[in-house]
Parts: structure tokens; C-alpha cells; sequence
């Protein structure tokens, strides 16, 4: 039995519902999970001596806007013992009710899911820690979401001169 | 708690407001009694624009909190509008001291999503420029690592040998730092005559020098002191915060991406990965500088099986037409044109390429949508990760051997921020 049959009958044994759709592109092994079994499975691979996914490479989010579910988060660990890298991905329809926070099984997972948060806006339950990490405090919008405008400086011409000065945010005399 | 608020007057704060004021979310632990010492964003030792906000009883740190994005210029979001070629030059740009490993991370990406392999010429000049980057990139870490810890010298000899492996880059790529040379498909193009002669020529002339740091350092007392014993991270710890690269191997976990899972043809070289089991700040130096041996070993090598034949694959919806077609082929027009106004479609799917930077694992997360630009980019950065790490291993230790840290675990904030 390869590694990546392992883990798919590894995480149906714990959790019968947890996998909806399992994909192979480019030999990387993707795990489509249920939003509500992430800590649980991680807790699991991080601590099962067969499949011991001790190092959590990556958590990164995806906008495919305009489908729906909206977002994506992609959790990205790897096993040194067993030499595999492993993807979870899970649907996230509402942002604000993101999955939970895997803080607990891997130190680093506060720290990733805090980017994630200020660059995606998605909030990870239970992490008391996410705030504004690489924008000011202020910040208005996520940035990397699809509906984000990349942001450019308007022309002026001799013609709308004031009108495009008067929207221009920087402090005037 | 009083704090100075510019000019002469002190201002009185509650616990509240401070934290909210200083906002990094960092647990004070007790406001009354210890300083807060905002170290950075402009400190020599931060090693670029990064803040740290320490809590202080005396001069022992009792809580730390990394601020970050003072660099932040949106490459993943700037990367999305661009095609996969033209997006290429914004990772030069992120880890600007190993520019060359953020190129083949990224184009690696780009060509698993394509499904296509580089020619095994261009495969191995890869191979011997990354492995040049990774010497350059532990110089600079070098000397400005020995310079925090008050060894001047060593920094400016380091700084001599690394502007020679920079001639090596403007060579091929016409540029020292921001290179772009690695292409989707191959290499923007062949290595000119003067670059063989000019590696041997640094091969033969770079392990007297590696000899000479060595020798500066490792029976200075000063130095000694202040890194072994210092900043000691266990094996677990150091998976559990997601440590890589020699940050890792210093903590005696043998794990190297070239190793573990090669990449562009890694596992044809003969090398040794260094491992320290000490895993303070002098298992990783040791481990750098092991590492720059072992990188002379892989560019011997690559040099001497240096294969001829073409840099780039024959695929004209990938790769662009040499300019000398253009005169004469129609078919050879449309290519061009078509390639660099539009750009080629990469397939629909994600993947997720790891390679071993000079600093860690660096990987690039890709998804193409089936349209000529990446549809979501996203790079994993060992710097990003490592600054996180700093809290744990700075408690209970001075300010000075803070600094120390901060050197070992070799941060870029180019790549932190991005």
C-alpha cells in the first residue's frame, strides 16, 4: 500500500464522512475535506506513527470568485519519516466562519493563518491571535481576494487637474 | 506604565491602550515593572526593516513580538495580472540576496503546471547557479552574522568574495542581483564563453577563503561565547515551529529537500547534507558553513559534466522563437508576437513545488485557471516562518544574544514581507 492509499484509509477509518473528493494532478495527492473535521484530521496525521505528518509546510487560501463555495484553504504538510507531502483542501463558503484553527497541533499554524486572514480575510475559529500582520491596522479589504482592484494612479490632464487632485489622498496645504 | 511620546513630555497609558498602541498583539506581562523597547524597524541588526517589540526586565528578554510588513508590495497579488513569463521578475525582487533560488522555485512551479522538463543542459547551468546563489547567500549571512557579534573583519572579506560570484551573475544575465534568468522552459539563454574559465577560476580560489572566515572565527573567544549555548532549539521544537533548512539541520533533524525530494536533477550529484545536533546558534553556523563546502562539491561536478546541446525545450507555444527566425519565418513572427502579448495558457490545477533555498524551504503554491496568467500565487518563504520562531527562542536570554539569534536564523525581509 502506497502512502497516499494510507492516509485516505487512515482518515475514512477515524472519520467515515470527513473526505469528499480525493485528486491527483502532477503526482501531488489533494485531500477534499469537510470543513468541520480539519483540527481532527490533523490532530490525526500529526500523531498517527504510520503516517506522522510532523511538519506543516504551508496554509495558504484560494478566491475562486465568482463560484461558489467561494474560497479554499490548502493546508500543505509533510511527513520527514515517510518522505510524503500530503495537500488538504477544504470549501469555505462564508469567511467570516472559516475552519478551526490548528494552532494546537502544529506552533506555526498561528503565525500562517494570520496571513491568510489579513491578505484573504478568512477567520480561523478559535484563533484569538489574527490581526493585521504585513497592511496597517487601518486597512480597509483583503487584498488578495478576486474582487480587490489591483489599485493604479489616475492620469491627470490640464482639463480635470482639481477634480482628480481633490480625490488624490494625500495631505493638502 | 510611561512611555515617551516624541519631544519631552511623557505620557501616561493604561495596559489597554499600550497594547493597543503598539499593536502586535504581544501579552504584556507585567506593565508596571519592565521596559518596552521597540527594536527597529531601522536597526542594523534586524537585518532589514523588521521591528521587535521586547519586554525587558533589565536587560533579559521576557517577551518578544515580531512586526513585519514594513517591505510589503503585494508580489502575489501584482503576480496574478501578469503572464507566468512576465511575472517571473517580481520573485527576483523578494529574497534579493539569493535571487537565482527564488527564480528556479518559481519556474519549477511554471513547469510542473505545464508539464515539461528543462533540457538537461539548462538543467545542470541551473544547478551551478543556484549553487552560486546559495555560496553568495551564505556570505552575506556570514558577514553580517560575525558583524552583529562584533567581528568587523570577516564582513568585509565576505562582501570581496560574494561581488565576484555577483560578475558571475552579470555575466549570464546582463544584471548582478535582479537576474531573470531562468525561463519557463529553459534559460533566457546560453552561458557565454567566459563563464566556464571564470567558475574554475573561483573554485580554485574559494576554499583557501572559506578557510580564512573559519580561521577568524572559530577560535575567537567573543565570538564563542556569544553563539554556542545560545538560542538552542530541540528537534521537536524546531518541526513543530516549521523550522527548515540549516535552522533545522543545526537541530540534528537530517532533512534537505535535494535529498529528500530532488528537483531539477538534484539527485544525480554526489554531496553530503551537514547536520549539527546542538542545535544552538553555532550548530548553524557550522551547518552554513558545511554547507558552502558541499555547494563547491555540486558545482565541480555540474561544471564537469556540463552537457552541450540546447538551453531551451523545442516547444514554440512555450518558449519564444530565437530572435535570428524572426527574419525569415512567418510561424516564427506569430510565436513571438502570440508569446509575448498574451502569453502561453497553462492547464487548469494547482501544484506545489518545494526547493531548497539558501535559507530553507522555499515553495511556491500555483494555480492556473486555463487562461495565460497565474490565477493564485503564493510562496512559502522560510524567512516568513523563521521570524516566528524568534519569541520562543529569545525568552529568558539578554538583549545581546537576541541579536545573535536573529543573525543565525538568517532572515530576509524582502522575502518576510513580499
Amino acid at each position: 500500500m502506497n502512502a497516499d492509499q494510507r492516509v485516505v484509509e487512515k482518515i475514512k477509518a477515524a472519520f467515515p464522512d470527513a473526505i469528499e473528493e480525493t485528486n491527483d494532478f502532477r503526482g501531488e495527492q489533494t485531500l477534499y475535506i469537510n470543513k468541520k473535521y480539519v483540527k481532527g484530521i490533523c490532530q490525526l496525521l500529526k500523531s498517527d506513527p504510520d503516517l506522522s505528518y510532523k511538519f506543516l509546510s504551508d496554509i495558504c487560501a484560494d478566491d475562486f470568485l465568482p463560484e461558489f463555495p467561494r474560497f479554499a484553504v490548502n493546508y500543505h504538510l509533510y511527513s520527514y519519516d515517510k518522505n510524503h507531502r500530503l495537500r488538504l483542501r477544504t470549501w469555505v463558503e462564508d469567511p467570516e466562519e472559516g475552519p478551526e484553527t490548528i494552532s494546537s497541533v502544529w506552533a506555526i499554524a498561528s503565525w500562517l493563518e494570520m496571513e491568510v486572514w489579513d491578505l484573504m480575510g478568512i477567520r480561523f475559529k478559535g484563533n484569538t491571535n489574527l490581526r493585521r500582520l504585513f497592511l496597517p491596522e487601518d486597512w480597509q479589504g483583503h487584498p488578495l481576494r478576486k474582487d480587490y482592484p489591483l489599485g493604479y494612479e489616475e492620469v491627470q490632464f490640464s482639463f480635470n487637474w482639481q477634480e482628480v487632485d481633490a480625490k488624490k489622498p494625500y495631505a493638502k496645504e | 506604565m510611561t512611555i515617551p511620546s516624541g519631544g519631552d513630555t511623557i505620557q501616561e497609558l493604561t495596559v489597554e491602550e499600550l497594547r493597543a498602541k503598539v499593536g502586535t498583539g504581544m501579552e504584556i506581562e507585567n506593565a508596571e515593572e519592565h521596559m518596552l523597547l521597540s527594536m527597529g524597524p531601522q536597526h542594523p541588526s534586524t537585518h532589514g526593516v523588521l521591528r521587535l517589540l521586547v519586554e525587558l526586565d533589565g536587560e533579559t528578554v521576557v517577551n518578544l513580538a515580531p512586526d513585519i510588513g514594513f517591505l510589503h508590495t503585494g508580489v502575489e497579488k501584482s503576480m496574478e495580472s501578469k503572464t507566468f513569463t512576465k511575472a517571473l521578475v517580481m520573485t527576483d525582487r523578494m529574497d534579493y540576496l539569493s535571487p537565482m533560488s527564488n527564480n528556479l522555485g518559481y519556474i519549477l512551479a511554471v513547469e510542473k503546471l505545464l508539464g515539461v522538463e528543462a533540457t538537461p543542459r539548462a538543467q545542470v547551468i541551473r544547478v551551478i547557479l543556484a549553487e552560486l546563489a546559495r555560496i553568495s547567500s551564505h556570505l552575506v549571512w556570514l558577514g553580517t552574522h560575525a558583524l552583529d557579534l562584533a567581528a568587523m573583519s570577516v564582513f568585509l572579506y565576505c562582501f570581496r568574495e560574494r561581488e565576484y560570484i555577483l560578475d558571475l551573475f552579470e555575466m549570464v544575465a546582463g544584471q548582478r542581483m535582479m537576474v531573470s534568468y531562468f525561463r519557463p522552459g529553459g534559460l533566457w539563454r546560453d552561458l557565454p564563453e567566459e563563464f566556464e574559465p571564470a567558475v574554475r577560476q573561483f573554485l580554485d580560489f574559494f576554499p583557501a577563503k572559506i578557510a580564512d572566515y573559519e580561521a577568524l572565527l572559530k577560535n575567537n573567544p567573543i565570538f564563542l561565547d556569544r553563539t554556542k549555548g545560545i538560542g538552542v532549539v530541540t528537534a521537536e521544537q524546531a518541526m513543530d515551529w516549521g523550522l527548515t533548512g540549516p535552522s533545522l539541520r543545526g537541530s540534528g533533524v537530517n532533512w534537505d529537500i535535494r535529498k529528500a525530494q530532488p528537483y531539477g536533477g538534484y539527485e544525480t550529484y554526489d554531496f553530503d547534507v551537514p547536520v549539527e545536533t546542538d542545535g544552538d546558534v553555532y550548530a548553524r553556523y557550522r551547518c552554513r558553513i558545511a554547507e558552502m563546502w558541499q555547494s563547491m562539491r555540486i558545482i565541480q561536478q555540474a561544471m564537469d559534466r556540463l552537457p552541450k546541446g540546447p538551453v531551451n525545450i523545442d516547444d514554440r507555444k512555450i518558449v519564444p522563437p530565437p530572435r535570428s527566425e524572426l527574419g525569415h519565418s512567418m510561424e516564427a513572427v506569430i510565436h513571438h508576437f502570440k508569446l509575448w502579448t498574451e502569453g502561453f495558457s497553462a492547464p487548469v490545477g494547482y501544484v506545489y513545488q518545494s526547493i531548497e533555498s539558501p535559507r530553507g524551504e522555499f515553495a511556491c503554491y500555483l494555480r492556473g485557471d486555463g487562461g495565460p496568467k497565474p490565477a493564485r500565487v503564493h510562496f512559502r518563504t522560510p524567512s516568513y516562518v523563521h521570524v516566528a520562531s524568534l519569541p520562543f527562542m529569545a525568552k529568558g536570554l539578554f538583549v545581546a544574544d537576541l541579536v545573535s539569534i536573529i543573525g543565525s536564523v538568517d532572515i530576509v525581509l524582502g522575502e518576510i514581507d513580499r
